[in-house]
């Protein structure tokens, strides 16, 4: 566990409150045994102080006396913030649940949702875009200009995320010496048969996108997971196997690259008026609804990519 | 028939969100937010929103807890799992 309950010096708000009166740096590599030496240190300098009492250190600008104040002051306000937190809070939720009685109910038929918009899309959507799920058929057609932009921003966030955390190649060996070689045996044999069963039921979910709920973006997710586990489990130089940094490039830029080409045609096509070259094929196969089946696999890849990026990069700062 | 399991949930989602808030240890707080993104999946399922469902599991309940807790033993609040605790420091009176 990480830390015993009554243990009240090592607790984040003592060493919060320290830092904020500035006694102490906050304490970078291991903070627990440079603590203690801070403790040994600072008894030390009480006995010195102690023994010299007669005699004040005037270069001290900070006296008993207006630490006190300032320790007094600090107190009371906190006192308020925590007060006036609660009663903000309170004030808002009271403010939130009292404009949701103004809502319809759920599921209520003459709720002003049900206008004419999504009348059409119901109506309409099989026979336009071949999607039996309507949703799927909603965000990459009718839509589709909307998440064109949100994979944009999730490809963006990775950059910026991988700006922040990845760690030089010449800093590595270090750093990899503390790199986990994997979990424990139970943590293993539950991986070995969960692993491909997470990953069938992803690519499921991607497949029939158009035809059951899911899509892109979920099954993405959910392959995301499953290499997550997978590395999580047998290390990352068992993932780096089948997926590592040449791969992972490859499949992002690719990816993006080709979807935002379809999506691209699909705006060309939808605003000139002209009729897609991609036939629709027949309601509820597999292989139909155009190009809505390309384009879920390659949202799916690039989600799956950005998740296990995220979390290669929070472990080892690199892919 | 569907009402009172779908109240039950909601006031497990309650007190999960809550509790998440209470909990002094941070390990404690995460594996309670796990529980709270389960618990809201299955909610989504009763709203008829599937898909939703999905990506509630596989992000709120996978990513972003795995995303915790790597961040937690970046900043060492959790032992290393190399099987050494962190040591813990004695009571003094």
């Amino acid at each position: 566990m990480s830390r015993i309950r009554n243990n009240y010096e090592n607790s984040f708000r003592a060493r919060f409150l320290r830092y904020i009166m500035g006694e102490d740096e906050l304490p970078e590599k291991n903070y627990m045994s440079d603590f203690r030496k801070q403790i040994d240190i600072e008894k030390e300098e009480d006995e010195k102080a102690t023994e010299h009492y007669l005699v004040p250190p005037l270069e001290d600008p900070m006296s008993d006396a207006k630490r006190y104040a300032e320790m007094s002051g600090l107190r009371w306000f906190r006192r308020l913030y925590s007060v006036m937190a609660v009663l903000l809070c309170i004030a808002i939720s009271a403010l939130l649940i009292y404009n949701v009685t103004f809502m319809p109910r759920f599921g209520a038929s003459d709720s002003p949702m049900n206008n004419e918009v999504t009348e059409r899309y119901l109506e309409k959507a099989g026979e336009e875009t071949g999607t039996v799920n309507v949703v799927t058929g909603l965000i990459l057609q009718y839509r589709g200009f909307d998440t064109f932009g949100e994979t944009h921003v999730l490809f963006i966030a990775t950059i910026a995320v991988m700006i922040l955390l990845k760690i030089k190649k010449k800093d590595k060996p270090e750093e990899a010496a503390g790199e986990p070689v994997g979990g424990d045996v139970i943590l293993r044999t539950i991986a070995r048969v969960l692993v491909p069963m997470i990953f069938l039921f992803g690519f499921y979910v991607l497949v029939n996108g158009h035809l059951s709920p899911g899509g892109g973006f979920s099954g993405g997710a959910v392959i995301g997971a499953g290499l997550i586990l997978h590395s999580a489990a047998f290390g990352f130089s068992a993932t780096a196997r089948f997926f590592d940094e040449k791969i992972y490039d490859i499949i992002k830029v690719g990816s993006l690259v080709l979807y935002s080409m379809l999506i691209i045609y699909y705006l060309f096509t939808g605003a000139n008026d002209i009729d897609s070259v991609v036939p629709l094929g027949k309601l509820g196969n597999i292989i139909s609804s155009g190009l809505i089946l390309p384009i879920n696999i390659l949202v799916g890849a690039e989600v799956a990519c950005t998740m296990y990026a995220f979390y290669s990069l929070f472990r080892k700062g690199g892919i | 028939m569907t009402k009172p399991i779908v109240l039950l949930l909601v006031l497990f989602l309650i007190v999960c969100a809550i509790c998440a808030g209470w909990t002094k240890n941070l390990l404690v707080s995460i594996v309670i937010f796990m529980s709270y993104s389960l618990i809201m999946s299955i909610i989504w399922i009763f709203l008829q929103a599937p898909d939703l469902a999905i990506t509630e599991a596989a992000v709120g309940a996978g990513v972003t807890s795995v995303l915790f807790f790597a961040t937690l033993r970046k900043i060492n609040a959790i032992g290393s799992g190399d099987g050494k605790e962190e040591p813990h420091e004695p009571d003094t009176k």
